[in-house]
Order: C-alpha cells, then sequence, then structure tokens
C-alpha cells in the first residue's frame, strides 16, 4: 500500500483557512479561495514531491490564486466584511481581550505582502527561507517586509513606548467604538 | 524609535499576538463546504474509477 498524500490535505485545511483569511480579510473570499487552493492541490497532487512540506506547498498555491486574482481584479475589493478583526470585536471581557482586538485591527491595515510574511514568518513558523521560496521573492526582501511590519505594528500599538499597552476602561469604550465603524 | 527594526521586547510581543490570532483563526469551526470539499473530491474520482 502507498500512502495517498491527498489524505494529508485535510490536516492542513484549518491553517490553510487561517492563512486566507488573514490575506482576503473576508471569511467568503478566503472560502472561495481555499476551495480553488484544494481542487488545483487535489488534480496536481503529482507535483507534490512526497517528504517535502505539505503546508508550504499549499500555502503557495493559495498565495499565487490570491495574487493572480487581485492583479485580475485590478481593484480594490471594497466589501471586506473585516472578519479577521470582527471576531473578536463584541464583548471585550478583559485585558488579554481587548489587546487582541486591538491587535487584530492594526494587522489588518498592514499591506498585503506585510501581512502575508508576518503570518508565514511570525505565526506559522516558516524560516525567513521558506517564505522567500514560497513567496518567490529574495530573503532580504522577506525580511524587510517582517521588519517593517513588525516595526508598523509595534507603532499602531504602541508597543515601543513604555511596556505594554495599558488597558482601561476608557480604552475598553474606544476600542468597541472604533470597531463599530468600518475597520478599513 | 526610528530606526527600521523595533525593539526586541515588541518583536516578542508582536510575535506572540501574531501566532495568538492564528491558532484562534485556525481553531474556528470550517464551513460545510470546505469540510464536505474533500469528500466530495474523492468520492468524483472513485465514481470515475467504476
Amino acid at each position: 500500500m502507498t500512502v495517498d498524500p491527498r489524505d494529508e490535505l485535510v490536516v492542513h485545511l484549518p491553517a490553510l483557512r487561517a492563512f486566507a483569511i488573514s490575506l482576503t480579510r473576508n471569511g467568503s473570499v478566503a472560502d472561495d479561495m481555499v476551495q480553488d487552493t484544494v481542487v488545483k492541490a487535489w488534480t496536481n497532487i503529482d507535483k507534490f514531491e512526497p517528504g517535502t512540506n505539505m503546508r508550504a506547498w499549499l500555502f503557495t498555491i493559495l498565495r499565487n490564486t490570491f495574487y493572480s486574482s487581485r492583479r485580475k481584479a485590478k481593484r480594490e475589493v471594497s466589501d471586506v466584511d473585516g472578519i479577521f478583526t470582527e471576531n473578536m470585536a463584541e464583548k471585550p471581557a478583559h485585558d488579554g481581550h481587548l489587546q487582541m482586538t486591538d491587535f487584530r485591527t492594526a494587522f489588518a491595515k498592514l499591506p498585503d505582502e506585510q501581512r502575508e510574511t508576518l503570518i508565514l514568518v511570525g505565526a506559522s513558523g516558516f524560516s525567513y527561507e521558506e517564505a522567500a521560496e514560497m513567496c518567490n521573492v529574495a530573503v532580504g526582501t522577506i525580511k524587510s517586509r517582517a521588519n517593517r511590519g513588525r516595526k508598523r505594528l509595534a507603532e499602531l500599538m504602541h508597543l515601543d513606548a513604555d511596556g505594554p499597552v495599558e488597558l482601561t476602561d476608557k480604552a475598553t469604550v474606544a476600542v468597541v467604538a472604533s470597531n463599530g465603524k468600518s475597520a478599513f | 524609535m526610528s530606526n527600521d527594526t523595533p525593539s526586541e521586547k515588541a518583536r516578542q510581543q508582536i510575535d506572540a499576538n501574531l501566532k495568538r490570532v492564528f491558532r484562534e483563526q485556525e481553531q474556528v469551526e470550517l464551513p460545510d463546504r470546505l469540510k464536505d470539499l474533500l469528500a466530495q473530491l474523492k468520492a468524483s474520482e472513485e465514481g470515475g474509477k467504476s
């Protein structure tokens, strides 16, 4: 019996969807993109090299799908539903929760390339080299995107001031208010 | 801070947040159409073979 690598696809679906949502910032567009990616992977499974990282392979297919559809669209998606920020935007029950809402809002403001890079190297544990290969750019480009993204987040979150952000009731009100409006 | 890289402490906080956001998103249940997709692909292939 040989192992069919397609059986492994299911394991990566939650991460693939999370990556798609972070790229598209729109739940239904993300699901379309995951569906396209899975169909492409299924039909091109012979191009997957067993023993290599399937998650990296799937993420690469997904990001290629994303950028080619973005090029085709040639316009900004206007009906962004902000799913990545709104998931947590309702009831800021405690400080950790609040800070996450703030963080999601800040993250959603970054350019696509920086969000993508930070998800790959900051959140998913890919090395700079792996991310560079997946994005088809130089390692230095990935490092620079990651640095710029982290720097911007630090500014938006005021992390380089003095220690962690003070979270007060006033801040809670401000965050809830800002999330009530369009996040973008 | 005016240099190109955030402080090490800020970087660690940002990456911890990134991981948490990503992990939470991963834990959201998949929509049915994605859950059913692989079964459908498998079924259509088996249907094609027989």
